[in-house]
């Protein structure tokens, strides 16, 4: 095996990819059993909801009493911030991310030892499931810190035996050079910053196509068929998509093998099911709904059928690729209203936050997405009221750098404010619409 | 001696300047004196008009926002130094001028200036107290 090898191989870690469909199912009714008596001692939340059902742990008797757990939602995450849904005593817990919340506080997610070593070993199973093994070189564009990208796809590469570069995110040219010069051949990142990154190449004159890069591990956001057409026509790679969320582990809940027929789960890990949003009914594989998940193997904060608001369906049937891992559609849309701009989740909400809290009164706002260059732009464009409009221009340029400046603070990301003229938001039904995105028609 | 200055939002786009002008021009309110802060996001349109609660409410019933700020009128010679000298009065006081700009109509070899105080009151003050004519707003209003 030499780095640069076009051919998928088989990768031992792979293994429980391929275990056989009873197995796999006794393992998940184990683990869940063993998960949720856990969650149900150690979790108050979790203890008062089983109570209030009536439902003992030791009921759950069948993969299918899982539709008889309560839901655990974001809300939940953010009403006990920050440590309350932790199930490990502290002294167990070795590490802790965070991503934003719905408003301006950051939900909190921790991980035992045993957890780090679960996330690296599905992290692991991507990799090899993208075709990587010993002796490739990774670049990962991902940003180290709080947000679980970076130590995700870290962990996950070192444990397959590639020689990682930890380059985080930004500062294009010097990934360019690094992609160049240390003959990179798999590269991780969202695909709206890959795209940046085959654009700024071309400026700079280094044609991708040229470079030993074979392998893009891409996620975090959702992206389309005609983004791969597009990336793999650029640059000759074959690109992966891979889905993960914090509250679960972070990246590795899924991903793409060789057949790009939908994103395999690891179900061994991570229980999934796929409900009506409205009702919470279960649906049937096949059909489409919000994806719902539980952690089979995460001791230090374990989520039972935590609702991700991904909207996708469960493909039915076999993959070619001979994995009894289920397989999921790609997620196309999100059944809130977050939005993914560059990687970083955004909810409109934080936005009216910032705008009520430095404006004293709601403007009418309306959020413009675009994509310039590959890369998300958002700008939010506020109505002058009376109450903040000034005869003098440097109170008026304050007030927008001071909306900048708080929505970086509290969303994460430095976004475009323009204040325009009153009434010129399109309204209906005498609200605004609050959205726009373009980012479709670019 | 305080005279009423509109102000109001403009986008910097073409035409955002004209609607409000012609707006007003419609209602028959004459603008005596008009004043364009730019920047490279948006523009504040400042007008002195022959009637400003009139101008106010036309505006406002037209979706504009529009804010009301006392300004004052200050004659000083047309000629090398005469602003200056003027300036150089303020020099010692305690106020400040936000901004300024030039009346079109001079008169009696004099110029016009409106200047925009932080505290319009002391500076009709500190000027009076220098011997600087501040001009009755009439003068500026009817023409």
């Amino acid at each position: 095996m030499t780095p640069g090898d076009p051919k998928p191989v088989f990768h031992p870690a792979s293994a429980p990819d391929f275990v056989p469909l009873p197995l796999l199912r006794k393992l998940q009714l184990d683990r869940l059993r063993a998960i949720v008596s856990h969650a149900y001692e150690r979790v108050e939340l979790f203890g008062q909801r089983l109570e209030d059902r009536n439902l003992a742990p030791a009921r759950i008797q069948s993969l299918d009493d899982v539709s008889r757990l309560p839901f655990t939602t974001k809300a939940d995450l953010r009403d006990t911030y920050p440590f309350g849904l932790f199930a490990s005593p502290l002294k167990d817990v070795v590490r802790v991310h965070a991503s934003s919340g719905t408003t301006g506080k950051p939900i909190v997610v921790a991980y035992t030892k045993a957890d780090v070593d679960v996330w690296t070993s599905v992290m692991v199973r991507s990799f090899a499931a993208c075709g990587l093994h010993e002796g490739d070189i990774i670049q990962n564009a991902y940003g180290y810190g709080l947000f679980t990208g970076g130590l995700g796809m870290h962990y996950g590469g070192e444990g397959i035996g590639a020689t990682v570069i930890p380059i985080s995110g930004g500062n294009t040219d010097r990934q360019i050079m690094v992609l160049k010069d240390f003959g990179v051949t798999a590269i991780c990142c969202t695909p709206t910053y890959f795209l940046h990154l085959v654009d700024r190449a071309a400026q700079l004159g280094v044609d991708m196509r040229t470079l030993p890069l074979r392998v893009g591990v891409f996620g975090a956001e959702p992206w389309t068929q005609s983004m791969r057409r597009h990336i793999e026509n650029a640059t000759d790679i074959q690109a992966f998509d891979i889905y993960g969320l914090s509250e679960i582990i972070g990246p590795g809940v899924a991903v793409e093998c060789p057949q790009h027929e939908g994103l395999h789960i690891f179900e061994d890990h991570f229980y999934p099911e796929v409900v009506d949003p409205e009702t919470g009914r279960v649906l049937p594989d096949g059909q489409e709904g919000e994806l719902v998940l539980t952690t089979l193997s995460k001791w230090a904060m374990p989520m039972i059928r935590y609702r991700t608001r991904d909207i996708t369906a469960i493909l039915p049937g076999a993959c070619p690729c001979g994995r009894t891992l289920r397989r999921m559609r790609r997620i196309g849309r999100r059944s809130d209203d977050m939005l993914i701009v560059r990687g970083v989740n955004v909810y409109p909400s934080q936005i009216e936050a910032v705008l009520l809290e430095v404006e004293g009164t709601l403007p009418h706002y309306q959020l413009i997405l675009t994509r310039e260059h590959g890369l998300d732009q958002l700008e939010a464009q506020v109505e002058v009221t009376p109450q903040v409009f000034s005869d003098r221009v440097g109170v008026l340029e304050a007030l927008s750098e001071k909306l900048v400046d708080t929505i970086e603070r509290v969303v994460g990301i430095r976004i475009k404010v323009t204040l325009v003229e009153p009434q010129t938001i399109q309204r209906s039904e005498g609200k605004a619409k609050r959205v726009i995105d373009k980012r479709g028609q670019s | 001696m305080k005279i009423q200055q509109l102000s109001i939002f403009a986008e910097n786009k073409p035409g955002h300047i004209a609607a409000p002008c012609r707006l007003l021009a419609e209602q028959g309110v004459d603008i005596r004196a008009l004043a364009l802060a730019d920047t490279q996001k948006f523009g504040i349109l400042r007008l002195i008009v022959s009637d400003a609660t009139k101008a106010t409410r036309v505006l406002e019933a037209a979706g504009h926002v529009v804010k009301t700020t006392e300004v004052i009128a200050i004659a000083v010679p047309d000629q090398p130094g005469g602003l200056a000298q003027v300036l150089a009065t303020l020099g010692g006081t305690s106020v400040s001028i936000e901004y300024m700009y030039a009346f079109p109509f001079g008169r009696d070899g004099k110029a016009v200036l409106i200047f925009r105080f932080d505290d319009p009151d002391a500076a009709i003050k500190a000027l009076q107290s220098k011997g600087v004519p501040v001009l009755a707003g009439d003068l500026i209003l009817k023409g």
